[in-house]
């Protein structure tokens, strides 16, 4: 428990050399190139919001380093229960970014995740996907599986009594979790001083009997850093840890919120100089891993991607009246069944 | 051999972990205790605490495991030991259990069992007396199954264990140690959304499932000394509704006769008299009739009587009934 932040790059980019993970430069390349790839994904599907090409959403703007960072620190055999604001996480853990773009814009098509991938879906009500994380690593367990099970989550959920069930849960059984809180100040308007009189979440850990940990958010060493321990203690038996990585909602809660009704300008000006992602150019352009021609290249990848995945999500078929039916039991009712010739009488202008 | 409801669920656990490794139990005070009404008693000692799990105190957690324990392959069994304590996982089950193959299109199922004892006629505490499988009825996703028989109950969950989909079974207390009956000691199932004739008759047909059967048996026992024989349909499975036996057997008698324990607004005898209104108003000779828990809160002991359907209410209906 502790009050202290983990940093390893200060906001001017510089490095605590002691505290450096030894990753090859590909690797930080590639982190950087995730980061840009999120905000890009994001900021696209801000304008496609905008231009009424997608639903309700919630940006991840601000984010990218805690969600990268600690996604980076996944292996593929290990599970994920993310929560609504994943961009990055998903980005990192490979999900095809049309997945993301179609559930967004109203298709659960979107979250059929693909086989392979130990992601599960999207969770909307608050904190409830924690004891998912928790039966999930009881499970793993129980079939001899050295595996770790992330839950996403914001600090809003932290009041919820999923949270606390969970968290507990995992104390009690010492199960393989790590649950990482994006603490980013706000749960739409309410801020994390009305949520809790904790100094901080990361010592709510205490109270299960585990360790909290928490980590400059907007750094993404740190949160590579504190997720590659807490997984590696997870496969191996030592049991969970809460890590709280410290950042900021730069966006709205969701495309429908307006923050500045409950926000001061200032704030949000004084955390953009915090930015996650510029902090990190710095520490690579001192490092010799990043120039112009670099951020091109970058900038010009995202983009084809991102391009490639708007126009697959969009070219993706409206569902089928049938896909709901189909998916609501294993097998059709005799009900359900009557209620879909209803439906697709209706739809082919010829009631009965 | 003669088994009690009681002995013949805890067969069922016993033989499905002895089948199948992915099935496993979790709960408050289901293992070292064996369950407050002892119907996980010897799963510990045979499977050890690895699958038969006792959990803290906290029902949206167990729901919640579950879930996650379906999504990495298993399939578990967790007991809510109370229904009156169900309210807490009510999230997990409408939110997560009953949607997850809809929302990710197959990718994630989940095949769990809840089971809980529910119902009144007990003279039982607050909260220990909920009949409130209606709220479970209404949530697309849900199978809702509920014995009166031990045979029925061991054929019953061993089909819901082996079913692909989220299963709330409903255990009635009152029924736990109310009789023995021949029960197969190998396994076998019973196929959910199926109804089962309890009692063939003409004139008029009952609809009842749970603690309600014995008491509709009582009543048709005492009609018929006036020359009544009504048939008798036990549902079994509450959702998804086998409406065409229900349909098939009013057509035949003309008249409806539903008994539930559940509060009558919204109860489950709702939607069976409204489907029958809707598919077989014509057959039908006489307005449906409900016989039903009162709207009011369960009472305590000693008002228990007021709300409970009693075989004297369920006689007084089917004379009313036949009368009309």
């Amino acid at each position: 428990m502790t009050e202290d932040m983990f940093q390893v790059l200060a906001e001017n980019g510089r490095v605590a050399p002691e505290r450096e993970p030894k990753l090859p430069s590909p690797d930080l390349q590639k982190l950087y190139s995730l980061m840009a790839t999120t905000r890009a994904a994001d900021l696209k599907a801000l304008k496609l919001q905008r231009q009424g090409r997608m639903g309700t959403f919630a940006p991840s703007l601000g984010h990218e380093a805690c969600q990268v960072g600690s996604a980076f620190a996944l292996q593929p055999k290990d599970w994920v229960f993310p929560y609504f604001r994943d961009l990055g996480t998903y980005i990192t853990l490979g999900l095809p970014l049309k997945n993301y773009y179609l559930y967004w814009m109203g298709n659960e098509e979107g979250m059929r995740i693909p086989a392979g991938l130990n992601i599960f879906t999207v969770s909307v009500p608050v904190g409830s996907q924690l004891p998912h994380a928790v039966g999930c690593a009881m499970a793993l367990r129980y079939r001899k599986e050295e595996a770790a099970v992330v839950a996403y989550f914001g600090d809003g959920a932290t009041s919820e009594g999923d949270f606390n069930e969970a968290l507990n849960f995992a104390g009690v059984f010492r199960t393989a979790n790590v649950f990482i809180c994006f603490n980013n100040q706000y749960a739409i308007s309410t801020p994390v001083r009305q949520q809790t009189a904790a100094k901080t979440i990361a010592q709510k850990a205490g109270a299960f009997g585990f360790d909290g940990v928490r980590a400059d958010g907007n750094d993404v060493l740190a949160m590579y850093t504190l997720a590659k321990e807490a997984l590696e203690k997870a496969r191996s038996g030592g049991g969970p840890t809460l890590i709280e990585a410290f950042t900021y909602r730069m966006g709205n809660h969701t495309t429908s919120d307006d923050a500045s009704r409950y926000r001061m300008e200032a704030e949000v000006r004084d955390w953009s100089r915090r930015d996650p992602i510029e902090r990190f150019r710095l520490y690579l352009k001192d490092k010799g891993l990043w120039d112009e021609s670099f951020e091109e290249r970058v900038q010009k990848e995202a983009e084809d991607l991102i391009n490639k995945a708007v126009e697959e999500a969009e070219n993706t078929p409206p569902p089928r009246p049938e896909d709901f039916f189909i998916h609501t039991y294993k097998e059709m009712t005799p009900e359900l069944n009557d209620q879909l010739a209803e439906l697709q009488d209706l739809l082919k202008g010829a009631p009965k | 051999m003669m088994l009690n409801m009681v002995q013949a669920l805890n067969q069922a656990m016993h033989q499905e972990m002895e089948r199948d490794p992915s099935v496993l139990v979790l709960g408050e005070d289901i293992g070292v205790d064996g369950g407050v009404f002892r119907l996980t008693e010897g799963l510990l000692e045979k499977f050890g605490k690895e699958r038969v799990i006792d959990t803290p105190l906290a029902e949206s957690a167990i729901v919640g495991a579950s879930i996650g324990m379906a999504a990495a392959g298993l399939r578990p069994i967790a007991e809510i030991q109370f229904m009156g304590f169900i309210y807490q996982a009510m999230n997990q089950l409408i939110s997560h259990a009953a949607r997850l193959r809809n929302r990710s299109r197959g990718r994630f199922t989940v095949p769990i069992v809840i089971r809980t004892p529910y119902g009144a006629g007990v003279k039982a505490l607050e909260h220990h007396s909920e009949s409130s499988e209606s709220l479970f009825c209404q949530i697309p996703g849900l199978k809702v199954v509920v014995p009166s028989t031990p045979y029925d109950a061991k054929g019953l969950l061993i089909a819901s264990i082996r079913d692909d989909d989220p299963v709330i079974f409903l255990e009635p207390t009152k029924l736990y140690r109310a009789g023995r009956q021949e029960v197969p000691a190998e396994p076998y199932e019973v196929p959910l959304g199926r109804a089962k004739t309890i009692r063939e008759g003409e004139g008029v047909t009952i609809v009842a499932w749970g603690a309600m059967i014995p008491v509709v048996e009582q009543a048709a026992e005492i009609v018929g000394k006036d020359g009544i024989f009504p048939e008798v349909i036990e549902l079994r499975t509450l959702a998804p509704l086998d409406r065409e036996s229900v349909l098939e057997s009013v057509k035949r008698t003309g008249r409806l006769l539903i008994v539930h324990e559940a509060p009558k607004t919204c109860g489950l005898g709702s939607e069976i008299a409204a489907f029958v209104a809707e598919k077989g108003m014509f057959q039908l000779e006489a307005p449906i009739m409900r016989v039903t828990g009162q709207d009011i809160t369960v009472p305590l002991a000693k008002g228990e009587d007021y709300y409970y359907p009693s075989p004297e209410r369920v006689t007084l209906g089917i004379k009313k009934i036949m009368e009309s």
